[in-house]
């Protein structure tokens, strides 16, 4: 009998091991796969369209961390450069596994916008959400391939952590509350993705070397693609451009 | 810990403050002979010592007063309301000449939409505002209410106004101001998380304000 | 109408031994099984008024985190600070609890069942099998409505009303599996309830034993009899109802999404055509408890015991044409407000009959204020008020503005709680001994009593004040309204109350356990009361008489010129009574 008891606990142990390590934490660490980068622009050419103002007078507490009238930047262009753009690799990837980025992905409401409006995560990879104003925001999120959800968070300083673990490409998220705040979460399952700040500019690293087809999107100018190759240890520019 | 009710700024208002008086006073007076009744025949009919209670075990003429009074009262306030319900909710009672906006309630915001420099309602010159009602004092104006998603509930309490927005409806409410300021609305159906926060603001104008502000607003819209 | 009870020898088990489990647990023993739906119903109402402290404490100090709140989780209230879609659920779950877990079967499944074989001279009821089945599908379903709490996206969060859209899809909540467990629930308690109602039925009309005509029924059981057929008629309303909105929320119905040809409206006029037969299940009874206690503590006859009957079957019949007023603000044809206006203020009337009825049985009596009185005066002195307070809902005009206002919120909680239930801490006193052979303690019921009185009028009466305010209902923060900020120290001396007549139940909780073990013996007929039950020993025994039981008069012939004692049993024969016929003893 006592033979039988360790025996069988070893098994236990054993199967418990190599379970399912899907929601986070179970999941061996994955190294790079290497150390070539992708670098480039996002370029907007053409007049940008005007973006709407928004009504916050109803507001007061986040129509004060504005200078101006607040608008919503749908197509935020500067000097050219176009922001808020995501780029991933969909093509000349080997096999997985991949490693998870080592930070959670962010996402703030401040101000009774989203910011930053467009970000991008690997399944299974937490997306905190934290409210930085004083006042009621809900998260709602519309996905298609996965578990949608709507929450609340009512006072200032609360954060949400929540993990998508189909890839889907994008899932849009909303504030019922404040109507016009929208952002987009781009669930991938891997990481070789970035999204363009002001500058226009991006970098997906840790590639090993090969020739990648790359995709951009925009939640409004649709998308681009480019391809590109790169050495081993190296890095090559892919820079696209949206028309007006 | 007030009986009375807050005070009000619009027409018909006051009729409907009169019956909610009239109701106090009848429930009120009831109340009394009710609880006082029950308080003197609890310290007169307890048992004591060498009491028997009588053997009793009607009186149709009791039953028939009491059936009686009750009825005739509520019938009474029952015809007393039908008049001024008429006013209010019936089918033709909004006034002719009232101005309409479009309220569109939706998780958790109100759109009001205003006509434009054309005098119609729901065409392309109209401008909407979020969370934000502006109408002219001492003249009748109708919402026209409408749901995007859930039931929510149109509820200006110092106008007496409540009426629920019905996905699939339109629904109109009238009403008139008889005072200028700010007044608030509230949504009045559970809708959601946000149910709590759908808060807005009523701002009557004198006739040459609210002029200005239509115009200064569609000019906004224009640019 | 032949009725016959059956001899006692074919019905009973007095005969052979049964194991613990079949005497116990899986019972068919009408008492057993009452008394099964007693432990389930306090259960309960014990979470049902957990649920009511945890909104309450939002209302009344928001800005204070819940006590012991850590121990809650993230979704619910991170930090101990609660979450507006958890105060959604705690809201919806509150009033959904309360209604079919608590108050329900503490009348209907409690009393229904352990009054009416005993106060009709029945072995058991008709149905022995269904009665306990009836029992373990309740139970199954306060498993359902409370997994609720432990799905992803939390318990039913639309209101006990579940008003469509909001509650067909979980785009609007936020809450998915809770919603479909909260409809499931409730079709399965309310196979339950229609079991039980059929038993119920068939029992008074089969089983009454000879001599027990219609009009020497207690009122506790004419109740009960008119509540059980309100029952078999308006719980398959709520069944149809609940399985189309599953449908809408599963399989992609649209029987009320307006985007597909659905009507929002449809979900309405049917809920409340259940509902408000419901809210009338939910008083009738206690109206019947009351007035057999009332008679008993003022040793008299029930005054207009006829007027009474007919009010009850009035109400209940009545109770079926009102449902709109419940819908005077929803859009529909304004014309209909009228009409459910009058029938609304009719159906006040056999209310007040019943009232002043009350009153006329104390008039005159010689008044024991034993604790089953105390609150069955309490229950009439609160009946009272929330009556009163419908007439005001009743006028359309005046709906407009205290329509989905706390004015509302003091109303029903005047009748349902103000009502039946101290109606049935008053049942309960009342017929514990029977159930269990021992007596409450009295001290400890006064004291509960007194207690709960106090804290339960200062804790609704202001609600009222809060309407009148303007004060909205389900709202999760008040302050968000300039209007309602003057209103907030009332709220919070509110939440105060509340905690304190929370608190208040403790001595209950305590008397109820203490004397199921040391409590003082109970005779066979503690009260002096006339009713078949108090033939029998304290605790009713298996099979309930030792040999059937004849009736010679009505329930209530208390300080009757004929005999010296202040009471005369129903089944005391006098030398002047003659025997009813056996066979046909109805009528």
């Amino acid at each position: 009998m006592r033979r039988f008891l360790v025996a069988s606990s070893v098994f236990v142990f054993l199967g418990c091991g190599g379970g399912d390590g899907g929601s986070g934490g179970g999941a061996a660490a994955v190294d790079p796969l290497g150390n070539a980068s992708i670098t480039g622009a996002i370029s907007f050419v053409g007049t940008a369209p005007a973006n709407p103002t928004i009504d916050m007078a109803d507001e007061p507490d986040c129509e004060a961390k504005f200078t101006g009238t607040p608008v919503d930047p749908i197509v935020s262009v500067s000097d050219g450069k176009l922001a808020n753009v995501f780029i991933r690799v969909v093509g000349g990837l080997p096999d997985g596994p991949y490693p998870m980025p080592s930070e959670p992905a962010r996402i703030n409401q401040d101000g009774c916008l989203y910011s930053p409006r467009v970000i991008g995560a690997m399944v299974g990879q937490p997306i905190e959400i934290t409210n930085s104003d004083p006042l009621l925001h809900n998260i709602k999120a519309m996905p298609t391939e996965n578990r949608p959800f709507n929450i609340s968070q009512p006072r200032a300083g609360m954060t949400t952590t929540r993990r998508f673990n189909t890839p889907e490409v994008v899932i849009p998220l909303e504030c019922n509350v404040h109507g016009w705040m929208n952002a987009y979460v781009a669930v991938v399952d891997h990481p070789y993705f970035a999204v363009t700040g002001a500058d226009g500019s991006f970098t997906i690293g840790g590639l090993p070397a090969g020739t990648y087809q790359v995709e951009a999107w925009h939640e409004t100018l649709g998308t681009q693609s480019g391809e590109v190759t790169v050495e081993a240890d190296g890095s090559a520019t892919l820079d696209l451009t949206f028309g007006g | 810990m007030s009986w009375i009710l807050p005070p009000s700024a619009s027409t018909f208002a006051s009729d409907i403050d009169f019956l909610y008086y009239v109701i106090l006073w009848i429930t009120g007076i009831a109340f009394v002979i009710v609880e006082v009744g029950l308080v003197v025949f609890i310290v007169k009919y307890r048992a004591r010592p060498g009491r028997k209670a009588e053997y009793i075990q009607g009186s149709t003429k009791a039953e028939v007063i009491w059936t009686a009074i009750p009825a005739v009262t509520v019938v009474v306030i029952g015809l007393m309301s039908g008049g001024v319900w008429n006013d209010v909710k019936g089918r033709n009672s909004v006034p002719a000449g009232a101005i309409p906006y479009g309220v569109h309630a939706q998780q958790f915001e109100w759109q009001i939409s205003y006509r434009g420099p054309d005098g119609q309602l729901g065409t392309g010159d109209d401008f909407t505002v979020r969370n934000q009602l502006h109408i002219p004092v001492n003249q009748p104006v109708v919402m026209r209410l409408t749901a995007e998603d859930v039931i929510h509930s149109l509820f200006i309490p110092a106008f007496r106004v409540k009426q629920d927005a019905m996905p699939g409806m339109t629904i109109d409410v009238w009403f008139e101001a008889t005072q200028v300021g700010e007044f608030e609305i509230a949504c009045a159906e559970l809708c959601g998380i946000g149910h709590t926060t759908m808060g807005a603001t009523v701002t009557v104008h004198t006739a040459d304000d609210y002029q200005r502000w239509l115009a200064d607003r569609v000019a906004a819209a224009d640019r | 109408m032949a009725t016959t009870a059956l001899p006692l020898e074919k019905t009973t088990h007095a005969t052979h031994e049964m194991s613990f489990v079949r005497k116990y647990i899986f019972s068919t023993d009408h008492k057993i099984i009452g008394i099964q739906f007693l432990l389930m119903s306090f259960v309960f109402l014990l979470f049902g008024g957990l649920m009511a402290m945890m909104m309450r404490w939002q209302l009344g100090f928001p800005d204070q985190p819940l006590p012991a709140g850590q121990l809650l989780p993230e979704t619910m209230a991170p930090g101990g600070f609660l979450l507006p879609e958890f105060y959604n659920s705690l809201v919806t779950m509150h009033g959904t609890i309360m209604v079919f877990f608590a108050i329900m079967p503490l009348l209907v499944g409690v009393f229904g069942n352990f009054l009416i074989p005993l106060k009709i001279g029945a072995p058991d009821m008709a149905f022995p099998r269904l009665n306990m089945a009836s029992f373990w599908i309740a139970l199954t379903a306060g498993i359902l409505i409370m997994a609720g709490f432990f799905v992803e996206g939390g318990a039913a969060g639309a209101g006990w009303t579940s008003y469509a859209p909001l509650s067909a899809s979980p785009e609007w909540t936020g809450v998915v599996g809770g919603q479909q467990l909260w409809l499931v629930s409730l079709a399965v308690v309310g196979l339950a309830s229609i079991l039980g109602a059929t038993n119920y039925i068939t029992t008074v009309v089969n089983l009454r034993a000879p001599g027990m005509t219609w009009f020497r029924l207690p009122l506790s059981i004419w109740a009960l009899f008119v509540t059980a057929i309100l029952v078999l008629l308006a719980i398959p309303i709520l069944s149809g109802a609940a399985i189309m909105l599953f449908f809408d929320q599963t399989i992609g119905t649209h029987f009320f999404d307006p985007t597909d040809g659905g009507q929002p409206l449809m979900w309405q006029h049917l809920f409340w055509y259940f509902g408000h037969p419901e809210v009338y299940i939910l008083i009738l009874p206690a109206m019947g408890f009351v007035s057999d206690i009332i008679a008993n503590a003022s040793r008299k006859p029930v005054f207009g015991y006829h007027s009474m009957v007919y009010a009850l079957i009035s109400i209940a019949f009545l109770g079926w044409i009102v449902w709109g007023h419940h819908m005077f603000m929803s859009g529909m044809n304004p014309t209909l407000g009228m009409a459910f206006m009058m029938s609304t203020m009719i159906i006040a009337v056999p209310s007040a009959i019943k009232v002043f009825n009350w009153m006329g049985t104390m008039w005159r009596g010689n008044i024991m204020f034993h604790v089953p009185m105390l609150h069955s005066v309490a229950f009439v002195s609160m009946f009272v008020i929330g009556g009163l307070s419908g007439v005001f809902m009743a006028s359309p005009p005046v709906d407009i503005y205290f329509h989905d206002t706390y004015f509302i919120v003091a109303h029903l909680h005047y009748v349902l709680f103000g009502g039946s239930l101290f109606a049935i801490f008053g049942a309960v006193t009342f017929w514990y001994p029977k159930m269990f052979g021992k007596l409450m303690n009295p001290l400890l019921g006064k004291i509960h009593f007194w207690l709960t009185f106090v804290f339960y009028n200062l804790t609704f009466f202001p609600m009222h004040n809060l309407g009148v305010g303007g004060h909205m209902r389900r709202i999760y923060d008040p302050s968000q309204y300039e209007f309602l900020q003057p209103l907030a120290p009332l709220n919070t001396f509110i939440t105060v109350s509340a905690l304190l007549l929370f608190a208040a139940q403790i001595p209950f909780a305590v008397n109820f356990i203490m004397s199921w073990f040391n409590g003082e013996e109970a005779g066979e007929n503690p009260w002096n009361d006339n009713g078949l039950e108090w033939i029998v020993p304290s605790p009713a025994p298996h099979g309930n008489f030792a040999e059937v039981p004849i009736v010679y008069r009505g329930p209530y012939e208390f300080s009757s010129p004929l005999v010296e004692e202040d009471f005369l049993p129903q089944t005391r024969k006098l030398d002047s009574d003659t025997e009813p016929a056996a066979a046909s003893a109805a009528e």
